[in-house]
């Protein structure tokens, strides 16, 4: 029996829907209700829905084998895990984005806001700058609005909030997209398991990109 | 109530090593900080719990005991061979803050061979079998690794990004930066293949046979080779997605698995490196078991505080309260006697003293 972490939300229902097509069904997880835990035995699998930035710690410390993390949450926290596959799903970026317009702070310390701390500082390490993290927990964007921060780090989909609020992409810090990722003790004893989800679900990621 | 099953396994590895002629070294709790600021990078955290002795040094927990026995170790003595069971005072990134963790391990410092190479990895495979049967041992060799670098011309400085995808079994990443390093195709495919094998050395080895493109990965091989049938075939797999700093690491490396347990109980390997860097001849090898992991593999924890709880009142006089109780506890049973009963214990049967007997 393989324990699979899924990330709550949109990108969870993408990933539930892939896994399903690779022939690990649950059929009970569509059900409306309020559990947390769905099984089928048939397939050997055992789901149960997370918060996002929380898979990573249960597939760390074994609570599952298995889970999907998006790879902005693999950068922030650095878990211990194998990273077993891209999945192409939930594709975005991390970036830098500020005011239209706005001209560079080089001459003071830059206030960057952002939910992901590691990954900002290691990004302005890496270009030697000096920078004054604000860490905020939700409406990142509100914050050069209001003079909080000159610039924030972020995940971008498409743009859209960015644009109605008068902002802009600075730059882009890395490519995001939804990784599976595996417990690295689990990896050794549920080996074939592991390695069969792997392959199918790789598989099926594979030529969804190529139909793309 | 016995020993703990930590407690036991530290007992019966110190009795292991003592029966292969290891020595016991004892360290004090703490060591000047010199001697592991100096090779910050060999400890597995870099975070050092410090303080100021009586005359003004600055002193450190000791985050380590490896550190401290190559720098005792004496030159040019054939092998020293010792084991150790110390606290060490570490962070992890999962906890934070620092801990304590207890350390059961060995060294084997001097001239190493294939016999002695050979004797640590058993006895790594021994002491995780006292452990649990069902233990895995995943062993690499750095030098197959380095040599397969080598023949692909890639530079020091780059080599670090790579062990570390590799060290994520994450082929896309590591296929993107062997294109980004212009790394031939034929070395990149055999990294990715490096990094997803998985497996017995039976079914491996002929696998890495093909792999061999110059002499140090042939030397890598030939020692896989020769001391991977000394060990238990069953429970022992090939990975090499296992990396290690290798300013301070070369050769074998390997780490143990218990079923039931998060990450890795047992890790070890060859530092010749260290040695170099600290300005010694020689080799070395060892390994050291996280005792403190194993707390979690108890199972199934006692439901009951104690088996008896004994109550009495102001009527019953000490002495048969204290008798009744006695009696109770050679009949094997554990008595804890009370006046009412204490909150949030558990106990098999509660009764009054005087009313039956046990």
């Amino acid at each position: 029996m393989l324990n699979i972490a899924l990330p709550k939300g949109r990108l969870g229902e993408q990933v539930y829907q892939i896994l399903e097509e690779a022939g690990y069904p649950c059929p009970s997880i569509r059900e409306e209700n309020r559990k947390l835990v769905f099984e089928n035995p048939q397939a050997g699998v055992r789901y149960f829905w997370v918060k996002p930035s929380d898979v990573a710690i249960y597939v760390e410390r074994a609570a599952a084998d298995i889970g999907i993390a998006g790879k902005d949450i693999l950068l922030e926290y650095q878990p211990e895990v194998y990273e077993l596959a891209d999945l192409g799903v939930g594709k975005c970026r991390m970036c830098v984005a500020g005011k239209k317009g706005s001209r560079e702070v080089r001459d003071q310390i830059l206030r960057v806001a952002t939910k992901f701390p590691k990954i900002a500082k290691n990004y302005y390490s890496a270009l030697s700058r000096d920078i004054d993290i604000i860490k905020l927990h939700g409406s990142i964007e509100l914050a050069p609005l209001l003079g909080l921060s000159d610039v924030i780090v972020d995940i971008v989909e498409t743009g859209t909030t960015l644009l109605e609020n008068n902002l802009e992409v600075k730059e882009t810090i890395v490519p995001i997209s939804a990784r599976l990722i595996a417990n690295k003790v689990s990896y050794k004893f549920k080996h074939e398991e592991i390695i069969r989800l792997c392959q199918q679900v790789d598989g099926l990621a594979n030529s969804k990109e190529a139909a793309q | 109530m016995g020993l703990t099953q930590a407690e036991q396994a530290v007992q019966q590895l110190r009795e292991l090593y003592r029966r292969y002629g290891y020595t016991q070294y004892r360290m004090s709790k703490f060591e000047p900080y010199d001697l592991y600021v100096r090779n910050k990078s060999f400890l597995v955290s870099e975070n050092i719990l410090t303080f100021t002795d009586a005359d003004g040094r600055l002193m450190a927990l000791k985050p380590d005991v490896t550190l401290s026995i190559v720098k005792n170790a004496k030159e040019g003595a054939g092998l020293q061979k010792v084991y150790y069971s110390e606290n060490v005072y570490r962070t992890s990134p999962m906890t934070r803050g620092f801990r304590e963790i207890m350390q059961t391990g060995l060294e084997c410092v001097g001239d190493i061979d294939l016999v002695s190479m050979g004797e640590v990895l058993l006895l790594a495979a021994k002491s995780l079998e006292t452990i649990n049967g069902n233990y895995l041992l995943d062993v690499s060799h750095l030098g197959f690794v380095s040599g397969l670098l080598d023949g692909a011309l890639v530079a020091e400085r780059h080599r670090g990004r790579l062990l570390t995808f590799m060290g994520e079994k994450n082929v896309p990443a590591l296929m993107a930066c062997c294109r980004e390093l212009n790394v031939n195709s034929e070395a990149a495919e055999f990294l990715c293949r490096l990094t997803t094998l998985y497996g017995s050395p039976g079914e491996l080895l002929p696998q890495l046979k093909q792999m061999v493109r110059n002499e140090r990965m042939a030397l890598a091989l030939q020692q896989l080779q020769e001391v991977c049938p000394l060990l238990p075939q069953d429970r022992l797999r090939l990975d090499f997605s296992i990396v290690n700093d290798m300013n301070y690491y070369n050769g074998f490396i390997f780490r143990g698995y218990l079923p039931g347990l998060p990450s890795g109980v047992l890790s070890g390997g060859r530092y010749d490196n260290l040695l170099r860097q600290m300005g010694r001849d020689g080799g070395a090898i060892g390994f050291a078991v996280y005792m403190n992991l194993l707390e979690r593999l108890e199972g199934t924890e006692d439901s009951y505080d104690a088996d008896v709880l004994l109550l009495y009142d102001g009527g019953t006089s000490p002495c048969t309260v204290l008798r009744e109780a006695e009696e109770c506890r050679r009949a094997g049973r554990s008595v804890r006697v009370e006046r009412t009963v204490p909150e949030g214990l558990s106990f098999r049967t509660i009764r009054k003293a005087g009313e039956s007997k046990c």
